[in-house]
């Protein structure tokens, strides 16, 4: 993993978040939580700053960032598209459709286009299962998507136009 | 209510509130198995995540199986710990495991030692019936620890004593699900890490999952080239333990045998670290004084306490956590390190041998002391003041390797002149027992009395952190002890803080210090062995005639001979050493 080294106001901004929380240990979660919200991701070097401030080992603070895979050590794209992998989704096709997008977008789960619009990440249930297979694309939701949908989804945001249907 | 009233396989039992079931059990003889559950009993460490499921038993009225390390007892439970159920239930959970594990027990490490072995033999395993996906990771190989996370079982006890004993924070489970595993941030390899190798994770893993570097290979190569002069060292808490390898009990003291079966080996020489424990004493004695006299003075730039640097694991931990207070601890190298500066000078000299062809072995009852030979400040032209240190562990499988029955052996004597110590040499290996060592030259020589008494009661025991005031002739000197990195760390914020009143503190990794060592013989979760093995130390210092370092005859003669007096530029240049910013 190539180091990358923070930015003074990136820290600064870390540190603010952990403060916020009292720099306390057991608001670990809610601390990656907000870093994540405002980077993006938690690279290694993050993770590290968050440890400093909340006093707990790295090893610990990765822990919990592999644990949960809301949390990602990747820098999204620009439009992170999530395939809900839940039980009803996974019944109704999920995975015929995270196929289409990995083909259309040569890319696999967790990595991010080559100019950086697009990201592909499974996820578990939403709780929108009666529109099952479903797709998030940022906070947009996307109810019984086929494979056939797929390129269609992708067009919105690569031109630019965004269209109502089909949308929950 | 402060008692239960509950009934374990019919038997009537009567415990606190709290008591979990498989203490209730084990006090009325029933042995419950257990597998990630470990408690050592007066040492405050117990891991129980109730994870692994061996030791379900069967609660009246209750749906689902109960574990029993860590579920309650109730009153009026009624438990069975033997049913059909529960024996259908640990031997499923069993294959389970083992579903996932490589079956290379005849050439693991651990064979014969191994807690899964042992339940997988309990449970009458004969078959597994799950077939499915293997994990499988990278091997991590450091300078003295070796990861190999596929055989690792999840139980968590190395994550328990890396960050709650010992507040190193090195391990941790990352990922979930059939991913899940222990490892390092980032997965990082050890040597990358803050890790201090204390080996602790390695004494309790149930498994070969954490092992040591092996080096008895290395030894033997040396043992037999005819070029080399291949002499060895036994730190003292070796003698303590080393017999349990054997079957003996715990605590029996082999000091004789060892040296026997390491003559046997083919060693043309067998020392005594405890010969370089005294003159450890003489040394950071002497800096210890020094240090108190300036201070007494008023000297504004002397820092007290003073804190030991025998154990290479304390040394690593403060470099990385603590690098701020690099020049508090004593500048003494350890006793391992200082036995082999003087061989490859003093002793190389004597026997006329070149340095190029003498090589150091020593036991150690640590695996953190292979990690410590191996650092550059104690090489000189590339050539490391110690050549191999391999664990008490690891002698037990060389001594088994080379057809030497080690009951029958004979008591032998050390040899000379690196082989004589005193009683305070011995006692090293316990905790509390470095500093009773260094009180016992450091009365004298500040007072120019002899000692009323030898024995100080109130310096030694299984505490984690204790306390003690010794009567230096009017002068109160205040010593602090910890054993376990945890203890220390709380000293070490109680002196950032300036709370901290000691003049002195003894700190050694390992609960109960050396006789716990990370390279000792497996105590399998049982307490009791330390504390046999601290009983021997105490022992073999009461019989020795000679109880105080600076009466040793062959110390006061190498001060004579060669180094002149303590802390002189040579007694510098050999026996000192400096310490690194880690960060």
């Amino acid at each position: 993993m190539p180091k990358i080294k923070l930015a003074e106001h990136t820290i600064e901004l870390i540190k603010t978040i952990c403060a916020e929380f009292g720099n306390k240990e057991s608001e670990l979660i809610n601390v990656l939580h907000k870093v994540q919200g405002e980077l993006g991701y938690l690279p290694a070097e993050v993770q590290e700053v968050i440890a400093k401030e909340l006093k707990a080992s790295v090893a610990k603070v990765y822990g919990v960032v592999t644990f949960y895979s809301f949390f990602t050590m990747i820098p999204q794209g620009e439009h992170p598209i999530s395939i809900c992998m839940g039980t009803a989704c996974y019944v109704r096709g999920a995975e015929q459709v995270l196929s289409e997008f990995k083909r259309q977008l040569k890319v696999e789960v967790g990595e991010s286009t080559e100019d950086g619009m697009f990201s592909i990440n499974c996820l578990r249930c939403v709780g929108a299962c009666g529109l099952a297979p479903v797709v998030t694309v940022g906070e947009k939701v996307y109810g019984r998507v086929a494979p056939t949908d797929v390129k269609k989804i992708i067009a919105e945001y690569r031109d630019g136009c965004t269209s109502d249907s089909k949308t929950a | 209510m402060d008692t239960i009233n509950l009934t374990i396989d019919h038997k009537p039992v009567v415990v606190k509130k709290g008591t979990t079931i498989l203490e209730a059990a084990s006090g009325i003889g029933i042995d419950i198995p257990t597998l990630c559950h470990m408690k050592l009993e007066d040492l405050n460490i117990e891991n129980k995540p109730g994870g692994c499921r061996i030791c379900v038993v069967e609660v009246n009225g209750r749906r689902n199986l109960a574990p029993a390390c860590c579920t309650e007892a109730n009153d009026g439970m009624e438990v069975n710990t033997h049913s059909m159920r529960v024996i259908n239930a640990r031997r499923t959970v069993m294959e389970l495991i083992l579903s996932d594990h490589p079956f290379d027990c005849l050439v693991c490490a651990k064979s014969g030692n191994c807690d899964l072995q042992d339940m997988a033999h309990r449970l009458g395993i004969r078959e597994i019936h799950y077939k499915g996906e293997q994990s499988t990771y990278r091997e991590d190989t450091s300078p003295a620890i070796i990861r190999e996370v596929d055989k690792c079982i999840m139980c968590r006890r190395c994550e328990t004593m890396c960050n709650e004993v010992q507040t190193v924070g090195v391990l941790s489970a990352i990922n979930r699900g059939f991913q899940s595993v222990v490892s390092p941030a980032f997965e990082m390899n050890l040597d990358h890490s803050v890790c201090t190798y204390c080996g602790q994770c390695v004494a309790v893993c149930p498994t070969g999952a954490l092992t040591e570097v092996d080096e008895t290979g290395k030894v033997i190569r040396a043992l037999s080239d005819p070029t080399k002069t291949v002499i060895v060292q036994t730190a003292p808490a070796v003698r303590a333990a080393l017999g349990e390898e054997f079957g003996m009990e715990a605590g029996t003291l082999v000091t004789g045998k060892l040296v026997a079966a390491l003559k046997r080996l083919g060693f043309d020489y067998v020392f005594d670290t405890d010969f370089a424990a005294d003159l450890t004493i003489m040394e950071e004695g002497t800096e210890l004084l020094t240090r108190l006299q300036k201070h007494l003075d008023g000297d504004k730039d002397v820092k007290l306490p003073i804190l030991t640097s025998c154990c290479p694991a304390w040394v690593k931990f403060f470099e990385h956590q603590f690098p701020e207070m690099k020049d508090i601890p004593s500048t003494a190298r350890s006793p391992q390190q200082m036995f082999g500066a003087i061989a490859k000078t003093y002793l190389a000299d004597k026997l006329g041998v070149k340095r190029e062809d003498l090589v150091v072995v020593s036991i150690m009852p640590c695996v953190a002391k292979k990690y410590e030979c191996g650092r550059d400040e104690f090489k000189t032209n590339d050539n490391p003041d110690v050549d191999y240190a391999i664990t008490t562990r690891e002698l037990g499988a060389l001594i088994k390797l080379s057809s030497i029955d080690f009951k029958a052996l004979p008591n032998e004597d050390f040899d000379h002149p690196l082989g004589e110590s005193s009683g305070a040499g011995v006692i090293f290996g316990t905790t509390g027992g470095v500093i009773e060592a260094a009180v016992r030259t450091a009365y004298e020589v500040h007072t120019q009395k002899e000692l009323p008494r030898l024995d100080f009661d109130e310096l030694r025991g299984m505490e984690g952190i204790r306390e003690a005031t010794i009567d230096f002739n009017g002068l109160p000197i205040k010593i602090g002890i910890a054993h376990g990195l945890g203890n220390a760390r709380k000293l070490l914020e109680d002196i950032q803080a300036g709370k901290s009143e000691f003049h002195a503190i003894e700190i050694m990794s390992c609960p109960g210090g050396c006789i716990g060592g990370g390279g000792q013989p497996y105590h399998h979760g049982n307490a009791d062995v330390l504390k046999k093995r601290q009983m021997a130390l105490y022992t073999e210092d009461r019989n020795k005639t000679i109880r105080k370092s600076h009466e040793n005859p062959y110390i006061v003669k190498l001060y004579e001979e060669f180094l002149g007096k303590p802390m002189s530029e040579k007694a510098h240049h050999l026996l000192h050493t400096e310490y690194f910013d880690r960060t």
